[in-house]
């Protein structure tokens, strides 16, 4: 288990002050001189060297990401833009930075823009966290008030702002190609990469999106050093991780780990083990919504992270951990997620405005089990028409979770469909 | 449009929220007015009273200097901007499966019993409307409400009600955990930073 001087969140749970007062006395702030005259390669490097993978989900190495920005700064200025448009079912530890560490988020926007060569940062929340969003304010009127963000950020000599923009409701806007039309005013419709952010981003200019997570990590990788972080978790899958453990647990909590926790530690450790005990447990969906479901063989073994869990057809993902017991009806669990996707569609893109409606629509008849058996071939035919033929991911995000359930469900599927069937006939 | 006479002929912004509304506006590069306009949209919603007239699409359009359909099109894109009048407390209860998880059914339930409606509707003294909504992102704390602009989380049958109740009867029920928690941590006790909290979790605050 993490021990607790590893742990960089130390007021997840924010029972300590959030304010810049309390987030000094917990070491944040502590000459973020130093670390920006580390200049900008030295903190990319740093980055580099501490193997942090994005934690919005993707997983992409953060400091590769910063070093894609162009060497110059030509005519058009760079920006940061952190993505807190937290909506993916199963994640809420973006809230808990924003309304209780908001000044590591702060500080690790200015450290990173430095080392991008930005001089602002936009921060797109979601517009449901209405508290968060002000207490993330909040924390930035405190920064600017002591001169550690604005004209000269820290004394560093290094001008720079952050913005706090707030969304209004979209799903989708988490996608950064969405978020950034979004952030410029527009419906937050995903674009075509490339051009990608850090050539074309925010305006036309060159722009890094990064996860909330991302950024509130990174001060302290930097002052604590590469080599600490990624001495923490596994080769390729290091440093400590924001876990949200929901749905039929004893103890639902957020807790940071070590990354390559492994699952059933995770849930038996911090959320009280499964309700009804482990061999009550049916299904875990390890990384949100979006990830195909793993069984209980499996979660008897995996290990939480990226390449554990891409290696049993799954994903980390934003490592929200849902589990359902015995007592779930697991076609309709994943049939709410369907529902969820037809919702959140933009309705760009033919294969996902099309596919998500009609994918929910037969998902709908497999739960009550008015179906043929055939169909559940045409259904997963039909989330591979989808998958992989859109712009942005959410087509993916929509078949996924149906080729978890018919992989390891389809038993369960086909009974249901042959029972129903059954009992019309007996009622003819 | 059933809900036309409700539209007023003219809309500007007033007081506080003009002063915030030019706010908005001056986060954003020079040129590029129309990023302020889901905060501008935002406001109006706030200062009409929880929906957006077409006069405000009309001012706010004006005001970042933008085609109105151009203002009109995000206000429907975004799920929360109301087009039309909402009741006084906008009951949006998660239905997303960590919630439903944890029974967010018995929540509607609630809902229905105390208020009236059913998803969708607004109660006919205008107190509520009820509304299913996707995720709220407190999936720790499932299953949850969220009430204008607050969350009411870690609820059951009972709890959800007496907030309801509460607030028919123009109380303020207290927000965040209904159960006692302070906020995401583990309720049986704390799994991890002891060293800093030797005591355990302290007792839930109140504050924001």
């Amino acid at each position: 288990m993490l021990a607790d001087r590893d742990r960089i969140f130390t007021n997840i749970y924010g029972f300590g002050d959030a304010g810049l007062r309390g987030a000094q006395a917990r070491g944040d702030w502590d000459n973020t001189k130093a670390l920006i005259e580390k200049g900008r390669d030295g903190i990319i490097d740093e980055m580099k060297a501490s193997g942090l993978r994005g934690r919005g989900g993707a997983g992409f190495p953060t400091g590769v990401k910063w070093s894609f920005m162009p060497q110059e700064i030509g005519a058009r200025p760079h920006y940061l833009v952190i993505n807190a448009d937290e909506g993916e079912p199963g994640t809420c530890k973006d809230r808990e930075i924003m309304r209780s560490e908001p000044h590591k988020l702060i500080e690790g926007a200015l450290v990173a823009s430095f080392a991008m060569g930005a001089h602002a940062a936009y921060c797109y929340v979601r517009g449901e966290f209405h508290h968060e969003i002000n207490c993330l304010q909040r924390a930035v009127d405190e920064a600017y008030e002591a001169g550690l963000i604005g004209d000269n950020a820290c004394g560093s000599g290094w001008k720079f702002d952050f913005y706090v923009h707030s969304g209004a409701g979209a799903y989708i806007c988490g996608e950064e190609t969405s978020l950034i039309e979004s952030l410029e005013g527009k419906k937050g419709q995903p674009r075509l990469k490339p051009p990608f952010p850090a050539g074309v981003g925010v305006w036309g200019c060159p722009t890094t999106v990064n996860n909330v997570e991302s950024i509130a990590v990174a001060p302290t990788i930097l002052r604590r050093g590469a080599e600490w972080f990624a001495r923490i978790g596994r080769e390729n899958n290091t440093g400590t991780k924001l876990f949200n453990i929901s749905g039929h647990v004893n103890q639902p909590c957020t807790v940071e780990e070590a990354m390559g926790i492994p699952l059933k530690e995770l849930i038996e450790k911090h959320a009280g083990g499964v309700r009804g005990g482990w061999d009550n447990l049916l299904a875990v969906i390890p990384g949100g919504a979006s990830v195909p479901v793993l069984t209980k063989p499996i979660c008897e073994h995996v290990l939480m992270d990226f390449d554990s869990l891409r290696a049993e057809r799954s994903g980390l993902g934003t490592a929200a951990v849902m589990v359902m017991d015995k007592s779930t009806d697991i076609i309709k669990a994943i049939a709410r997620l369907s529902a969820f996707y037809k919702h959140e569609s933009c309705g760009q893109c033919t294969p996902c405005r099309e596919g998500t409606g009609w994918m929910a629509r037969v998902m709908q008849r497999m739960v009550t089990g008015d179906a043929d058996v055939s169909e559940i071939d045409t259904l997963e035919e039909v989330t591979k028409q989808v998958e992989g033929h859109t712009i942005c991911a959410l087509g993916d995000a929509a078949a996924w979770p149906i080729q978890g359930l018919i992989r390891h469900f389809r038993a369960d599927m086909k009974k249901r469909i042959l029972d129903r069937k059954a009992n019309r006939q007996a009622a003819e | 449009m059933t809900a036309d006479h409700h539209q007023p002929s003219s809309f500007a912004f007033e007081g506080d929220y003009l002063e915030k509304a030019k706010w908005h506006i001056s986060k954003y590069p020079e040129g590029r007015e129309q990023s302020a306009v889901m905060p501008l949209l935002d406001l109006a919603q706030r200062q009409h009273g929880g929906w957006i007239p077409q006069a405000a699409i009309e001012y706010i359009a004006d005001t970042l200097g933008m085609a109105s359909i151009r203002v009109y099109e995000v206000a429907t894109f975004y799920t929360m901007y109301n087009l039309h009048p909402v009741g006084e407390h906008f009951v949006q209860v998660c239905t997303n499966l960590p919630c439903w998880l944890r029974g967010s059914d018995q929540i509607m339930e609630a809902c229905k019993k105390v208020t009236g409606c059913s998803n969708g509707q607004t109660s006919e003294d205008g107190k509520f409307t009820v509304l299913e909504v996707e995720c709220l992102g407190a999936c720790v704390n499932a299953p949850m409400m969220q009430i204008g602009d607050d969350y009411y989380e870690d609820l059951n049958s009972a709890s959800a009600e007496a907030v309801l109740r509460a607030l028919q009867n123009g109380e303020k029920p207290k927000v965040g955990s209904q159960s006692g928690r302070h906020t995401c941590e583990p309720a049986g006790g704390l799994t991890s930073l002891t060293e800093f909290y030797p005591d355990g979790a302290p007792k839930a605050g109140g504050d924001d």
